[in-house]
């Protein structure tokens, strides 16, 4: 790459060429800019968050933090995210191979239906049980319930893996003397291994970041206390310190992760086609698996969707769900769909500098644009806070705060969707499109942008389903006295007005439904599924 | 050693039969190689023998043991088969040295074994890396050691030199033959190159359709295959209209001695391989017997070449080929003289 481009005689072709490299080299002012504002947004209130915390003095931080309360909260989130995650692994993975590798029943169908429940926020789901069961309470029902909303962050990737699994490795380890079981346990898993420990890893941190759900069930996590000692007991120095420590877990399940994938690769080691490998018979374990899977979906998916439609048919004679419904609908569109913008528009410099102009540092602002991955929403909109305190209180409750902490939060599925595309699309031609005489800006519009379009749509997708069902940083940050779908939902479930509070979780699954099931057909199409 | 025997095989994925009978010897101690053209059900085989796959009907019969009669079914797992598939397939995520002991015992691995059979393969020194920082021939190796670690009764080679480059394949080629000659195991390759199959093979079977059409010795199916269509796919083949004799046939090329000939006389068509034609300038072969013709196009491949020679026939003419040595190339246009020797070929 650090090759001097030989001498050309002036005029031709070579110095056209010539001069197509140096202009691909320097870095183009738009995606310094954009890059540097990204990762200013992501820094800021991670900084402010250390400096909110020493603001009682480090004794008092230290006292905090080694109280014994602190000591239950994290043993609640820990023996919390020890068993979920063991749960969604053995659902997800299992899942997974009955509807990719085995011949069960209706598996086109489980493979779409096992995906949705992504589709229903969390809070819901709790309310969904809650409010048929009142006694569900404390960690059985915490860890019932997200499993059930978080299992498909497992199955999703999972079952992209063993749908182009490499048939022959499984059947050289049987004639190497393995059973079906072993050769499962000790190859099939390993392959599959990364896309296992990538969905864990998802559920760690949405288990960390979960405030609705264990509100519901009173279940008294890190970010529930976070939420009830800023909320409730206005200490934001107490807060932000615990925070800290949310951060902290959140950055070792991240090491874990990559501690855990260890150096061995799942790439196949040859060239050429990958034979796929025929579905296992299930024979007598036929019906028995059908029913499984129906159980699973018709728990994870079933109950909490009745109970919204039971809710609202309930609801509709006694609540009329009245013009509120409207201007919170309008106001979580407009927030969600502005933060969508803002995180693709920040995404496309990111991803463009660490694709394109490929060095230490391009790389490194692309990793710290996966960072707030490990920040809760609370601990995003407790760093914007402090920050708006101290710097610029005019802010502080706007909405457009609410927007940059849903785009800053977001930010990480925005650079996933477009990275993607970008990647796709050959350099090549962006240089031709020099050499044909257009200038970078140019060539970005003609060539690049349409390239990218359905990376960038996908991004927007991604990220307005995500604002658009966010709670936590919502009820921190929005505007005072504006209600979006997710708060109002939560201050009449908080009263136990459940009739009056399903029309607005029906809105919000709504929303987030229909772009999640074309996020899952699409990840089919992209894995190059077959039927 | 043992023998392993296939007889009347068959085997088919729904309604399209892709094994139809197959009846294939594999001597104890030899190497047999299945040849076929991609399609024609090479793999299928491999798979129903090694046990990925069940027969529908037939018999495999591995040293006595019946592996498969489409009623009793021995698992992979309990055949003394070992697989070396395309690509080798190493565990991306095991080393050289847990890839060769991945079937053995722990007290196995603990033991020599695994640093015998690496020796073995003469790739000792890579014992710690990882299949993705190996090259392709050290791939093969690794997968053949591996193959190899519980001393099967039988081997299976599927293409297992078609990913190398031209250069690299006949090097490794060699390698896994004298060690495949040293251990004495009995093997089965399947390829669709027909060099590679006559070259290493002791017998080679070929499979077209989802049958055997026939299977023997290399110089064998090369110089008396069972068809046309079988002849043409081992090699260049001249046809030519003869009278046939007891013992001999009299062709435009003169009369030539004749394999499989017929007690009475009859006019039919047989078969002489480029490299049995002679060919001499025409100019100063003062009486010299012959076909006259003309070189239409010579191709040069250095140890030899391939001239296509048009005869001047009295019905028409006859494009023959004829392989000559590298220094007996001759520039288009030269008129020649063509004959032959050897056996030729009758064929129906």
């Amino acid at each position: 790459m650090s090759s001097v481009a030989p001498p050309a005689p002036p005029g031709s072709v070579g110095e056209r060429i010539a001069h197509g490299w140096s202009g691909r080299r320097r870095w183009p002012l738009v995606s310094i800019a954009g890059a540097a504002l990204a990762t200013a947004g992501v820094l800021v209130p991670v900084a402010f968050l250390v400096v909110q915390a020493q603001d009682s003095g480090w004794g008092a931080l230290r006292r905090l933090l080694f109280r014994h309360s602190t000591a239950v909260l994290l043993w609640n989130s820990v023996r919390l995210t020890l068993a979920c995650t063991l749960l969604c692994a053995a659902l997800g993975i299992g899942a997974a191979w009955l509807v990719e590798r085995s011949d069960v029943p209706l598996r086109r169908l489980f493979s779409v239906l096992l995906v949705l429940p992504l589709g229903i926020p969390d809070f819901v789901v709790g309310f969904g049980w809650v409010s048929i069961d009142p006694a569900l309470h404390g960690y059985p029902a915490a860890v019932m319930i997200m499993t059930l909303s978080l299992y498909p962050l497992v199955y999703l990737p999972v079952a992209a893996a063993m749908r182009n699994l490499d048939a022959g490795l499984h059947e050289v380890a049987r004639s190497l003397g393995q059973s079906p079981l072993q050769a499962f346990l000790k190859v099939t898993l390993r392959q599959v291994w990364p896309a296992v420990l990538g969905g864990c890893l998802l559920v760690t941190l949405g288990l960390l970041a979960e405030y609705g759900a264990f509100e519901i069930v009173q279940y008294q996590t890190f970010t529930v206390q976070i939420f009830t000692e800023f909320k409730l007991g206005f200490d934001a120095a107490a807060a932000c310190g615990l925070s800290l420590v949310l951060v902290l877990l959140s950055v070792a399940a991240l090491g874990g992760e990559l501690a855990l994938s260890g150096r061995g690769r799942a790439f196949r080691t040859g060239p050429g086609a990958t034979r796929i490998a025929g579905r296992v018979r299930l024979r007598r374990w036929r019906w028995p698996s059908l029913a499984a899977l129906a159980a699973l979906v018709g728990l994870a998916l079933g109950v909490p969707l009745g109970s919204l439609v039971y809710w609202m048919a309930r609801g509709n004679s006694s609540t009329l769900p009245s013009t509120s419904i409207l201007s919170a609908t309008a106001h979580t569109a407009e927030y969600s769909a502005a933060a969508a913008t803002i995180a693709t528009a920040l995404a496309v410099p990111i991803c463009t500098l660490s694709l394109r102009h490929r060095n230490r540092l391009t790389i490194l602002i692309e990793r710290l644009a996966y960072l707030p991955m490990a920040l809760p929403g609370l601990v995003v909109a407790l760093g914007l806070v402090a920050f708006s305190v101290r710097h610029a209180l005019s802010l502080y409750q706007s909405a457009f705060e609410l927007i940059v902490a849903y785009a800053i939060l977001f930010l990480p599925l925005a650079v996933v969707g477009v990275r993607s595309a970008m990647a796709q699309a050959p350099p090549g031609l962006e240089e031709v499109g020099r050499w044909l005489g257009s200038g970078p800006a140019d060539v970005f519009r003609r060539i690049t942008l349409p390239l990218i379009a359905p990376g960038l749509a996908a991004a927007f997708a991604l990220v307005f389903i995500s604002s658009a069902t966010e709670l936590t940083a919502t009820l921190l940050l929005r505007p005072t006295g504006v209600d979006t779908l997710a708060t109002q939902f939560w201050t009449y479930t908080t009263n136990f007005s459940y009739g009056a509070a399903a029309p607005y979780a029906g809105l919000m699954v709504l929303i987030s439904a229909v772009p999640a099931y074309l996020l899952s057909r699409r990840m089919r199409a992209v894995a190059g599924g077959r039927p | 050693m043992s023998r392993l025997l296939v007889s009347g095989l068959w085997k088919g994925y729904g309604e399209q039969p892709v094994l139809r009978g197959v009846e294939l010897d594999v001597p104890a101690g030899s190497l047999t190689s299945v040849l076929g053209l991609s399609g024609c059900g090479k793999t299928t085989l491999l798979r129903v023998i090694a046990g990925f796959e069940r027969a529908e009907r037939g018999e495999i019969d591995l040293g006595g043991q019946t592996l498969d009669d489409g009623r009793t079914y021995l698992p992979p797992e309990r055949r003394s088969v070992g697989y070396v598939p395309q690509e080798g397939a190493l565990f991306p995520h095991l080393t050289v040295e847990g890839n060769v002991g991945f079937g053995l015992s722990r007290s196995e691995r603990r033991s020599d074994t695994v640093a015998e059979l690496l020796e073995m393969v003469g790739i000792s020194a890579l014992a710690g890396r990882l299949p993705h920082e190996l090259s392709g021939g050290e791939q093969q190796r690794v997968a053949l050691a591996r193959a190899l670690a519980r001393r099967p009764q039988a081997l299976l080679l599927d293409e297992p030199f078609s990913a190398l480059d031209a250069t690299l394949r006949a090097h490794v080629r060699e390698e896994v033959h004298s060690l495949l000659r040293e251990q004495g195991v009995t093997t089965v390759l399947v390829t669709h190159d027909q060099e590679e199959a006559l070259s290493l093979a002791d017998s080679v079977a070929v499979l077209r359709d989802g049958e055997i059409v026939q299977q023997g010795t290399p110089a064998e199916l090369y110089e008396r295959p069972a068809d046309e269509r079988l002849a043409r796919f081992l090699g260049a083949v001249n046809v030519l209209d003869a009278t046939l004799l007891d013992g001999s046939a009299e062709t435009p090329l003169g009369r030539l001695a004749l394999r499989g000939g017929t007690a009475a006389s009859r006019s039919g068509l047989v078969m002489l391989r480029p490299e049995q034609l002679d060919v001499r300038p025409a100019e100063g072969a003062n009486g010299e017997k012959g076909l006259s013709g003309r070189v239409e196009l010579c191709r040069y491949y250095g140890h030899d070449a391939l001239l296509h020679i048009r005869a001047d026939q009295p019905n028409g003419s006859e494009l023959l080929l004829a392989r000559v040595h590298g220094e007996g190339a001759l520039p288009v246009g030269t008129r020649v003289l063509v004959s032959a020797h050897g056996a030729a070929t009758a064929i129906d």
